[in-house]
Order: C-alpha cells, then sequence, then structure tokens
C-alpha cells in the first residue's frame, strides 16, 4: 500500500486550485463563477489541514480550515446576493456581456 | 503826444485790419452792408497813420521809436550764446510815410470799390480780402525785424494770391493767381536763404542789433564777398515781389484781378514792398551787391518798357509801366540814390494807383471792356476821368510841376552822378531812353483811349462818367500828384520837407571798403551832416549830383518832351502810319508785342523742365522706390511661405507624430480594458506568474 504522504495532498489541492481557478476564468455564468471560488477555497483549506497534519503546528490548520468554510459560507451569501442584484439589474448573469467597468 | 501813444496807435492801425478781414468775412454772407465796416476801419487807419505820420515829423526826432517783446526765449543754447526772438514795431520817418501811403491808396481803393464791384456775389468777401491785405502790408512797414518781415511778406503773397484769383471761375484768373504765388515763392526762397544766413551770424532777426553788430565789424564768414551774398540773397525777396526781371512774368497776368486791386496792390504797395524791403536793409548792402541791383532794376525799367509799346490791353500796359517804374526804384538804390527811389516809391504809388483807378473807371465804363483799340473819344464822355488820366500821365512821364519830375529827376541825377563819379554810365542811358519810352507809351495809350473818334460806337454810346465815389478818390490821387506837397520849388526838391526831413535817417553800417567810395563820408560832410541828420553821401557825391542836376533836367525834359511828340506825331495827327511800320519791322515788333517771349521761354526751360523732372521722379517712384518696395515685400512674402510651410510640414509634422503615436499606442493598450472581469483576472494571473518567475531567480 502507498503510503499517503504531504505531497499527495498538495498534489489533490494544486489539481483543486486549477480547476477552480479554470472555473473562475471560463465560466460564463455567475454561479459557475462562484463555485469556481469555492473550489479556490477549498484547495486552500486542503493545504492548511495537510500543512497541519504533517507540520508540528498543532491545530492552527485545521481552525483556520473552519473559520475559511464559515467564511466561504458567508462569501456565497454576500455574492449570491450581488449575482441577484445584478439580475434585476441586467437580467442576466452572464459575466461575458457585463463589461461596465469598461466605461 | 507822447511817444509810447504813437506806438499805441500804430499797434492799433496794424490789427484793425485784420480785426475788419475777420468781422467782414464772418458776417459777410448774413449782413449785406458789412463792408461799410471795412471801409469805416481803414478811415481810422488812415487817421492813425496821418496821426502818427505828422507827429512823428514834424514833433520828435529823426530816432526810432521801437517797442518790442520777447517771443521765443531759447535761453542759451550750446554754440551760439543767449537766444532770443523779440517782435516788434518799429516807426521811423521812413516807415511813418510810408504807412500813410498804404493807409490812403487802401482808403481810396476800397471807396472806389464800393461802386467798381457792385453786383459782385462776393461782395463781403473781396473787402475782407482787402483787409488782410491791409493788415499784412501794414506789418511789413512797421516791422522792426526781418522774421516778421518775412511772415507778412508771405502774406501779403497770400492775400494777392486771393485777390488775383478773385473771379476764380474764370481759367485764366485762376491760373495767374497760381502763377504770382508760385513766382514768388522762387524769390521768396533766396530771401529765406538770406535772412538764414543773417540769423547764422548774428544770432537775431532784430534789423538795429544786425546793424550794431555789422558796424562793430562783424561779417557773415568774415568776408566781404558773403556780405554781398546775403545782401543779394534778401534782394531775390524784392526780385519776386517787385516783379523784376527775370522774374516779372507774373505782374502782367496779375491783371486778371478786379483793378481796384490792381491799383492797391499790384502797383502802388505790395510790388512796392521789394523797394521798402531793399530801404530797410539799405545799411548792409556792400558795393558789389549794389551793382547787381542796379543791373536787375535796369534791365528791369527796360525790358518792359519795350513791351509797353505794342500791348493793347489798358491793365497790360499800365502792368508793364508798373514793372518799368520799379526797375527804375531798384536801380535807384542800385546807384547809391536811396533817398529817390523812396520818394519815387511814393509819388509812382499815387500817379499809378491814379492811373489804375482812372482806368477801373474806364472799363467800368465801357462794361468790362479792356482793349483799347475799342475804345476812343471817350474824353467828351469822361471828363474827370479824361483830366485826371492825363495828369497822372504827365505825373509818370516826367512833366515838371508833377510829383513824377521830381522823384523821376532825382533818380536819373542819381544814375548820372554815379556815372561821373564811377566811369559807368549805363544807367544813366538806360534811365534817359526809358524815360522817352515812358513818355511815348504813355500817350499812346491815353490818345487811343480818349482821344479820336470812338471805334466802337455802341458801347461809346452807354459809356457815361463815373459816380462820385469812383471820380473823388481820382481827384484826391491827382491832387498827390502836383509837386506842391512834396517841396516848394517845382525843380529842385532839395529843399522840400520830404528830402530834408523825411527821408533822411539811412545810413550804411558795412565796412568802409566794401561801401561805393560816395558812400563813405568825408570829414566835411559829416560836420554838414549833423546839421541835416544826412550822414550818408560823400562831399564828392553831393558835388556831382549838384553839377548833372541841370543837365539831368534838361535832358529828361526833352526825353519826355520827344516822346510825347512821338506819341502825338504817330496817334493824334497820324502823320505816320502806324500799322505799315509795324508791317515794315515786323519781327521787332511781334517781339515787343509777344512780351519778349518769356513766357514762352520759361514754359518752354522752367515750366517744362519741372514737369520732365517730375515725371521722372514720378517714373523712378513708381519703378524704383516702388520696386524696392515690392521686391521686399515679395521676399517677405517668399520667406513667410517657406516660414509656414516648415511650420506646416515639420512642427505640426512632429505635433500630429506625437498624436498618432500616443494614438496608436492607445490603440494597443484598450484592448487589455475590456471591462471584463474574467479578462482582468487572467492579467493578474499572469503578473503572478511573471513575478514568481523574477522572485525565483533572485
Amino acid at each position: 500500500m502507498i503510503h499517503v504522504g504531504l505531497t499527495h495532498f498538495l498534489v489533490i489541492s494544486i489539481v483543486l486550485f486549477a480547476l477552480g481557478l479554470y472555473a473562475v476564468i471560463t465560466r460564463k455564468n455567475a454561479v459557475m463563477v462562484l463555485m469556481g471560488i469555492e473550489l479556490i477555497l477549498n484547495s486552500a483549506n486542503i493545504n492548511f489541514i495537510a500543512f497541519s497534519k504533517f507540520g508540528n503546528f498543532g491545530l492552527q490548520g485545521q481552525l483556520i480550515a473552519l473559520f475559511v468554510i464559515i467564511l466561504a459560507a458567508a462569501e456565497a451569501a454576500v455574492a449570491l446576493a450581488i449575482v441577484l442584484n445584478i439580475y434585476k439589474t441586467v437580467a442576466n448573469i452572464n459575466v461575458d456581456e457585463i463589461d461596465s467597468l469598461k466605461d | 503826444m507822447t511817444e509810447s501813444a504813437l506806438i499805441n496807435i500804430a499797434v492799433a492801425i496794424l490789427f484793425l485790419p485784420l480785426l475788419g478781414f475777420a468781422v467782414t468775412l464772418l458776417l459777410g454772407k448774413k449782413v449785406k452792408k458789412i463792408y461799410l465796416f471795412e471801409v469805416f476801419i481803414l478811415f481810422l487807419g488812415l487817421a492813425g497813420a496821418i496821426a502818427i505820420a505828422y507827429t512823428k515829423l514834424t514833433s520828435l526826432s529823426d530816432a526810432e521809436l521801437v517797442s518790442e517783446f520777447t517771443w521765443i526765449n531759447l535761453g542759451n543754447t550750446p554754440l551760439l550764446g543767449e537766444i532770443k526772438i523779440n517782435l516788434g514795431i518799429m516807426i521811423d520817418n521812413i516807415a511813418a510815410l510810408m504807412m500813410v501811403v498804404v493807409m490812403l491808396i487802401s482808403f481810396l481803393v476800397h471807396l472806389f470799390s464800393i461802386e467798381y464791384m457792385r453786383g459782385d456775389p462776393r461782395y463781403n468777401r473781396y473787402f475782407a480780402y482787402l483787409g488782410l491785405f491791409t493788415f499784412s502790408m501794414s506789418g511789413i512797414v512797421l516791422t522792426h525785424n526781418i522774421l516778421m518781415m518775412y511772415i507778412f511778406w508771405e502774406l501779403v503773397g497770400v492775400s494777392s494770391y486771393l485777390l488775383i484769383g478773385f473771379w476764380f471761375e474764370k481759367k485764366s484768373a485762376a491760373d495767374a493767381g497760381k502763377k504770382a504765388f508760385i513766382v514768388n515763392r522762387i524769390g521768396d526762397v533766396g530771401m529765406f536763404l538770406g535772412i538764414l544766413m543773417l540769423f547764422t551770424t548774428y544770432h537775431t532777426f532784430t534789423f538795429d542789433e544786425i546793424f550794431a553788430q555789422i558796424s562793430q565789424g562783424v561779417l557773415p564768414f568774415n568776408s566781404g564777398f558773403w556780405m554781398s551774398v546775403t545782401g543779394i540773397l534778401i534782394f531775390c525777396g524784392a526780385i519776386g515781389k517787385s516783379a523784376q526781371f527775370p522774374l516779372h512774368v507774373w505782374l502782367p497776368d496779375a491783371m486778371e484781378g478786379p483793378t481796384p486791386v490792381s491799383a492797391l496792390i499790384h502797383a502802388a504797395t505790395m510790388v512796392a514792398a521789394g523797394v521798402y524791403l531793399v530801404v530797410r536793409v539799405f545799411g548792409i548792402m556792400t558795393a558789389d551787391a549794389l551793382v547787381f541791383i542796379a543791373t536787375i532794376g535796369a534791365l528791369s525799367a527796360l525790358i518792359p518798357a519795350t513791351i509797353a509799346l505794342t500791348q493793347n490791353d489798358i491793365k497790360k500796359v499800365l502792368a508793364y509801366s508798373t514793372i518799368s517804374q520799379l526797375g527804375y526804384m531798384i536801380m535807384s538804390l542800385g546807384v547809391g540814390a536811396f533817398q529817390f527811389a523812396f520818394f519815387h516809391l511814393i509819388t509812382h504809388a499815387f500817379f499809378k494807383a491814379g492811373l489804375f483807378l482812372g482806368s477801373g473807371s474806364v472799363i467800368h465804363a465801357m462794361h468790362h471792356e479792356q482793349d483799347i483799340r475799342q475804345m476812343g473819344g471817350l474824353r467828351k464822355k469822361m471828363p474827370i476821368t479824361y483830366y485826371t488820366f492825363l495828369l497822372f500821365s504827365l505825373a509818370i512821364s516826367g512833366i515838371p510841376l508833377t510829383s513824377g519830375f521830381l522823384s523821376k529827376d532825382g533818380i536819373l541825377a542819381g544814375s548820372f552822378a554815379f556815372g561821373t563819379l564811377t566811369g559807368n554810365q549805363f544807367f544813366a542811358i538806360v534811365g534817359f531812353f526809358v524815360a522817352l519810352l515812358t513818355a511815348f507809351y504813355m500817350f499812346r495809350m491815353v490818345i487811343i483811349t480818349f482821344h479820336g473818334e470812338p471805334r466802337n460806337k455802341e458801347k461809346y454810346e452807354h459809356a457815361h462818367e463815373s459816380k462820385a465815389v469812383m471820380t473823388v478818390p481820382l481827384i484826391i490821387l491827382a491832387v498827390l500828384s502836383i509837386f506842391i506837397w512834396y517841396t516848394p520849388n517845382p525843380f529842385n526838391p532839395d529843399q522840400g520837407w520830404i528830402l530834408s526831413k523825411g527821408i533822411n535817417t539811412h545810413e550804411q553800417y558795412i565796412p568802409e571798403e566794401t561801401r561805393y567810395d560816395f558812400l563813405v563820408p568825408g570829414e566835411a560832410a559829416v560836420v554838414e551832416g549833423e546839421e541835416t541828420g544826412s550822414v550818408m553821401y560823400s562831399e564828392s557825391y553831393e558835388e556831382a549830383m549838384h553839377s548833372v542836376h541841370v543837365p539831368t533836367m534838361i535832358l529828361s525834359l526833352l526825353m519826355a518832351g520827344l516822346g510825347i511828340l512821338l506819341a502825338f506825331v504817330f496817334y493824334q495827327w497820324k502823320k505816320v502810319n502806324v500799322d505799315r511800320l509795324a508791317e515794315k519791322y515786323k519781327p521787332l515788333y511781334n517781339f515787343s508785342l509777344n512780351k519778349w517771349y518769356f513766357d514762352e521761354l520759361y514754359d518752354k526751360t522752367a515750366v517744362s523742365g519741372t514737369i520732365g523732372l517730375s515725371r521722372f521722379l514720378g517714373k523712378f517712384d513708381s519703378k524704383v522706390i516702388d520696386g524696392i518696395v515690392n521686391g521686399s515685400a515679395s521676399v517677405t512674402k517668399g520667406f513667410s511661405t517657406f516660414i509656414g510651410k516648415f511650420d506646416n510640414i515639420v512642427v505640426d509634422g512632429f505635433v500630429n507624430f506625437a498624436a498618432y503615436l500616443s494614438g496608436f499606442v492607445g490603440l494597443i493598450f484598450r484592448r487589455f480594458q475590456t471591462g471584463k472581469v474574467q479578462t482582468y483576472l487572467v492579467f493578474v494571473l499572469l503578473s503572478v506568474v511573471i513575478l514568481l518567475f523574477i522572485f525565483n531567480s533572485f
């Protein structure tokens, strides 16, 4: 049986981060973008926990991961509220078409 | 009467005619009778002038009365020292006499004009101009400095111009005015140069100060030669104003003016101003200058006298006669017979004014006909005019018992004495010959005009004697042409008041070696001079004058008698056919009739020369000067075009390039600004990656 070490965790974390980032960059739907952000946050959580397990930092990593989950929940609420408002304003949540920042 | 009172009267009668001029000119259109104001002012002027002359000659010494004020004070100028320009008036015996002549003739001419000019559309303006002239002429007479004299000199020129061209609708009158003015300018340039010579040498314009410095031996450039030049230059003014050869051509043309004007300005007063000027500055005339003056005078006496022989216009004859008589006066000054020149000026003023007014009376009666060939037989129709005219003609011919005899005889004696003293009898010969010519042409005119049968019956029928306002001036002038007013002895004026008292105050100031010998007073003459007041002549001159007196008188009488006799033979009794004589000597006759072709000569030379020069200068101006201007303009234009091109292409090119560059850069960078959050995120990622690479390498 293969010994599961820090590297494996980090690889999963990177893959997860890359997928999240890819979602954030390429998805057109704003909700999908938010889901990509969740993936990125979770890859970070994996990192924290992995370092907490394999390092001698005590439980700090686990705590920060919990903190990040709470933060993610709050962030999702706020972001979804924004998406709703955008929808109300432009009847669309397609980020490609929301380019009023250009003006 | 005190001396200051005399000065006050003189100032008053100087400026009154100016007031008359202004009032008459301004109110002339509103008030029809305003000319009477002008006439009244002249009456006051005449009264004042007589008062001054009487007081000055009877109860005051011969010394001059001077009143002056500083007009311009230049202060202490560098190089020249103290310079003040004073204006003022001076009354000496000569000025006092001259004022009476001017005012009297002016007054009589005013009276005469009332009738002569009646019905003229510019009646009042005519009187205003007469007032202006009288003011200017009085200024010339009364001035005590040569600057003021020059100013008034030009003013009489202006009033003469205005009056010659008074009927300016007639082209000939307008042209004559211009001619008079321009020809006078030529002489005045010389006079102006003379004044400048005096001022640069003496730093003053005042006669007395100049004379005082000359007496101390100060001469222009310290040489008698330049003193002569100065004298001749000043005399140039007299050549112009007194219509002397070679500038005499304006006076006959000036007869286009109204006849009373000719009497006042172009016979009696203004043209005599030249003589008066030389009288004033006689003290600075050297022997060389005087010979020049005498020569000019002799030529001016001779040439017009020959022209007058054949003229048919009554006023033209008188005009040439005036030039001839003025030439006499100038010649007399030139030969040193100073007092007779001024004496002749006075007597000539009266009888020549009378002749002109008489001719005016004739012209008025003949409805402005001036050709004597249209007249004849007027003696019966116009007795007063005829007899006064006859008397004036006797006076100008120099017949005893008239005033003209006295003064003309003096001039001839002076020329004769000059001849015996210097051996140069030219002036005496010319003088006697002109006396013959004068008598002849005057009586030719009298006979053709007044004697014989009327040639133009129609005009003759309408002719009538003029009104009293015209004949009274004639009678007054006729009375003044009789000897008794000047001297008790009709054959010798020496004892008369006018020579012993009136004209005796002048002397020469220049160094003795530059004078005529006989103008250097000898010892005896000085002693004698203190008694009589005359210190000018030497003993030998007095002797010469005395010895030639009787021969002169006989000769001049012979000449005048011969002239009158010839006139009667030719025109009254018609013993000689005049027309055939003229035919026989046709070249001579035409030469005289055409006035020696002076006008044509001047037209060909001076006038066309001036026009040619003007044309050349005009060409020069339009070709060369304009060429330079246009050339510089086109050079500037070319340069501007180049600068403009440079601006457009190079400078604007840089600016446009900078703009284009920023536009181009903007075009590139605009791509990055998509407004899409995801794009920005990609950039952030890229940046982070790049940064990672960069920090890794450290």
